[in-house]
């Protein structure tokens, strides 16, 4: 190698508060032609994940970090020959990175996908065809990333995640093609990846479920694309451990529930409210509800009506915070949550203008909204625009709990177990004895940046005060 | 049926016209006595007289003008530029006058004006143009780009009966070279209903007049090639033209070329490509690829020509890069 025409790449400085970067992926191989302003890398920082062109053009001598490694800002990571052509000096000799990489000690079966396109140790870089990428468009293998208009639509409308799906296109893109195959369970007919984990219930595809371990050398030749998804640290599944990739919906719970921790002031109260009078109540009319207007009448739609009412008295529990900002809503859109997926996953349905309604529409749109999350067919809008939520884990015979509260909203009600206690009522006489009573907890999770514990602990008396208080006549029959 | 080439289709569309409606008559340089350049009109002026088939002098304002005065005392006239070129010296009697009296007075124009059109065989940069381009950008007009024999009847039929100026974009290099079957007696086609030219399911090509044969051919090399299913879209008018037929493809493939023979700049495919782009994003698996002669004159020299109009290897290789895409 003339020295002259050497040129390095080093890890470039990402904002001034960055003083290492991590190699994510190599996008050219040793021996291999590279353009001025060509993608030569992908790195990730703590502030930005990012490719990084190459300051010249010619040959690539030498990849001096592994993927997955962590250098210095301006640390040498790459050698550029710029008089060198691909196939000329067969003096490369290059050390495979690969070997230096930690993780994936011994071939694992599965999740070592991403391992298979670092160089295959010399042999192939001696005498590497110059035009040995283009025949897959252009060696750009940034293309895994890109995600086309209607391969969006498509993962959306079938909540599927792009990781799972094995690409075809230019730099191992996910195609339409590739989604429909997917979707219709046939494997990919070029570069069979077996995804490692269907993380979607309702949609396992029927194929390679059991035993379905990709054999390493297929995957070691140039075809599957490098997951370029997963980041460096690569997971390594043993017999001890099923690996699961979050799902687009997990993804999604993920981010907001830190999201909301890391912004809102998280407080939640307690109150007991005696459910006796609205059990009552329920038992009897529950078979006129069937019967007038073919709903099934449960406790929610109750216990909703009540927040709504008190939220009328209350209505900064029913708010958004911005910044310095409230934003106090003048409508009550009801998120309830919804576990689906055998409760691997939530969806959060939203009654509109839940205030407009009285028990009888309470109870048919609780209903339908549940029927739709779990069968997945809820619009974006009818699970947008909440303003507060309802989570009820009760049902399962819990008694208390601390909710994170949703993204944009103030406040969540907690809706635990009703559960039949001995407790000390007072007549009106002012006598005390013990009842049996059908007692429950009511749990207010709210933002203490908005709502101080003097306003929340009202607005849930009052929502105690309504339950308790439950007028026959008032039932709107 | 019989079988007709491109140029005999539009003769005899022309001539059932003059034979069904006495108010048609033609007006163009060198279309009587000598038939015309590309012969189109032989023996009309025999059989129509010279009242109906008139030689007019060598200005295209005068031949539009003439035929826009005669449409609003209520004739059917179908003037004949020589070549499309040469229509740039009748555009303010087009775009001025004719298309937009209706909107004015209210008083329709009902004139055809033939234009040559298109290039490959040496012309140079003033017999071999697709000025398309200039006209469908001008609200009053309608524009006619037919690729086959029938099309070319049913279309100049069409037009004739249209109460509006309509551009009646011939090309020349299919006038003998292709052949194919046309209706007998009375045959019109719609505006504004593209033709599949031929069914495919991997991406779509959407083009119109001559470069429908350049697709098809590539289309038949990506085929043989790697299997590529193509489907080719004909256009057959561009105002109006057939979002509805582009949009469903769109859907249906994800992946689109768009190809044609007029310069790249503000070309039609601009406008076919921005409807796409506005309509079926979410259909979009790929960026929509345009296809057309760069931003230059047509050459004269033959093989300058070859390398500025789309070739079928050029529309090949677009093919089988946007489907690896």
């Amino acid at each position: 190698m003339t020295t002259g025409t050497i040129v390095d790449v080093v890890m470039p400085q990402m904002g001034v508060s960055v003083s290492e970067g991590t190699i994510t992926r190599w996008t050219k191989q040793v021996g291999e032609r590279i353009e001025a302003d060509e993608t030569i890398v992908e790195i990730s920082t703590d502030k930005v994940d990012t490719e990084v062109p190459s300051p010249a053009s010619g040959v690539v001598r030498e990849l001096l970090a592994a993927e997955g490694e962590t250098v210095p800002v301006n640390t040498r990571i790459a050698v550029i020959d710029t008089a060198g052509d691909a196939a000329g000096t067969p003096a490369a000799a290059p050390e495979p990175p690969a070997a230096e990489q930690p993780a994936a000690p011994e071939p694992a079966p599965e999740a070592v996908v991403e391992e298979t396109r670092a160089p295959a140790p010399s042999p192939a870089a001696a005498a590497p065809a110059p035009a040995a990428p283009p025949a897959n468009g252009g060696g750009d293998q940034s293309g895994r990333a890109f995600i086309s208009p209607v391969v969006a639509r498509m993962l959306s409308e079938h909540s599927l995640d792009v990781s799972q799906i094995p690409g075809t296109g230019r730099g191992g893109r996910v195609t339409k093609k590739d989604v429909q195959n997917f979707i219709e369970g046939g494997a990919p007919a070029a570069a069979p990846t077996a995804p490692p984990v269907h993380d979607i219930p309702h949609f396992a595809p029927p194929t390679p479920e059991p035993a379905a371990e990709p054999a390493a050398p297929a995957a070691a030749q140039a075809a599957p694309a490098p997951d370029a998804t997963k980041v460096p640290g690569t997971v390594v599944a043993d017999d001890d451990v099923e690996v699961y990739q979050f799902n687009t919906i997990r993804k999604v719970i993920a981010r907001h529930m830190r999201h909301s921790i890391d912004t809102a002031a998280h407080v939640t109260t307690v109150i007991e409210v005696d459910m006796t009078g609205v059990v009552n109540l329920r038992r009897k009319f529950k078979p006129i509800y069937q019967q007038r207007h073919n709903v099934n009448l449960t406790y929610l739609p109750f216990i909703a009506r009540a927040t709504i009412d008190a939220i009328g008295a209350w209505p900064w529990v029913n708010a958004e915070v911005q910044g310095e900002t409230a934003l106090i809503k003048k409508h009550v859109n009801m998120g309830m949550a919804v576990a689906i997926d055998d409760a691997k996953g939530l969806l959060v349905p939203v009654i509109h203008r839940a205030e407009e309604m009285n028990l009888v529409g309470l109870s048919r749109a609780v209903s339908e909204m549940a029927e739709k999350a779990r069968t997945k067919t809820l619009t974006p809008d009818e699970m947008s625009g909440g303003s507060f939520t309802i989570t009820n884990p009760g049902v399962f015979g819990v008694l208390m709990g601390t909710p994170i509260i949703p993204e944009g909203q103030v406040a969540i009600l907690d809706v635990e177990a009703i559960v039949k206690r001995p407790v000390v009522v007072t007549d009106k006489h002012g006598n005390d004895s013990i009842a049996i009573r059908h007692m429950m907890f009511l749990c207010l999770s709210y933002d203490h940046r908005l709502v101080d514990g003097a306003y929340a602990a009202q607005f849930l008396a009052q929502v105690k005060s309504s339950l308790e208080s439950w007028d026959e006549q008032a039932f709107g029959l | 049926m019989a079988v007709k080439t491109y140029l005999q289709a539009i003769s005899d569309g022309l001539r059932d016209e003059m034979r069904r409606d006495p108010r048609v008559f033609l007006l163009g340089e060198d279309i009587g006595v000598y038939g015309g350049a590309f012969k189109v009109t032989q023996g009309f002026q025999a059989e129509f007289g010279e009242d109906r088939v008139i030689d007019s002098p060598l200005s295209e304002t005068a031949i539009v003008g003439a035929c826009t005065g005669a449409a609003l005392m209520g004739m059917r006239p179908v003037c004949e530029m020589q070549f499309s070129d040469f229509i740039s010296c009748a555009f303010d009697q087009l775009t001025t006058v004719a298309a937009k009296q209706h909107y004015r007075v209210g008083t329709p124009v009902p004139i055809v004006v033939r234009l040559p059109s298109g290039g490959g065989f040496s012309g140079g940069p003033f017999h071999s143009q697709n000025p398309e381009g200039y006209f469908a950008h001008c609200p009053g007009l309608k524009i006619v780009v037919p690729a086959t024999p029938a099309d070319a009847k049913g279309l100049l039929v069409q037009a004739i009966r249209d109460p509006n100026p309509v551009l009646y974009f011939e090309h020349k290099h299919l006038y003998r070279r292709i052949k194919g079957e046309v209706p007998e007696g009375e045959h019109a086609v719609e505006f504004g209903k593209a033709r599949i030219h031929q069914a495919g399911d991997d991406l779509t090509v959407i083009t119109y007049g001559a470069m429908v044969y350049t697709a098809e051919e590539a289309a038949a090399r990506a085929a043989e090639q790697d299997g590529t299913s193509v489907e080719i879209i004909d256009l057959r008018t561009l105002v109006p033209w057939d979002t509805e037929a582009v949009l469903a493809s769109v859907a249906k493939t994800g992946k689109v070329i768009v190809l044609h023979e007029d310069t790249r700049t503000s070309g039609f495919g601009a406008e076919i490509a921005a409807t796409i782009a506005e309509h079926a994003f979410e259909q979009l698996d790929a960026p929509v690829v345009r296809i057309s002669p760069p931003d230059t004159p047509v050459p004269f020299s033959p093989s300058l020509e070859k390398a500025f109009l789309p070739q079928v290897e050029d529309v090949a290789a677009a093919i089988q890069q946007l489907s690896a895409y």
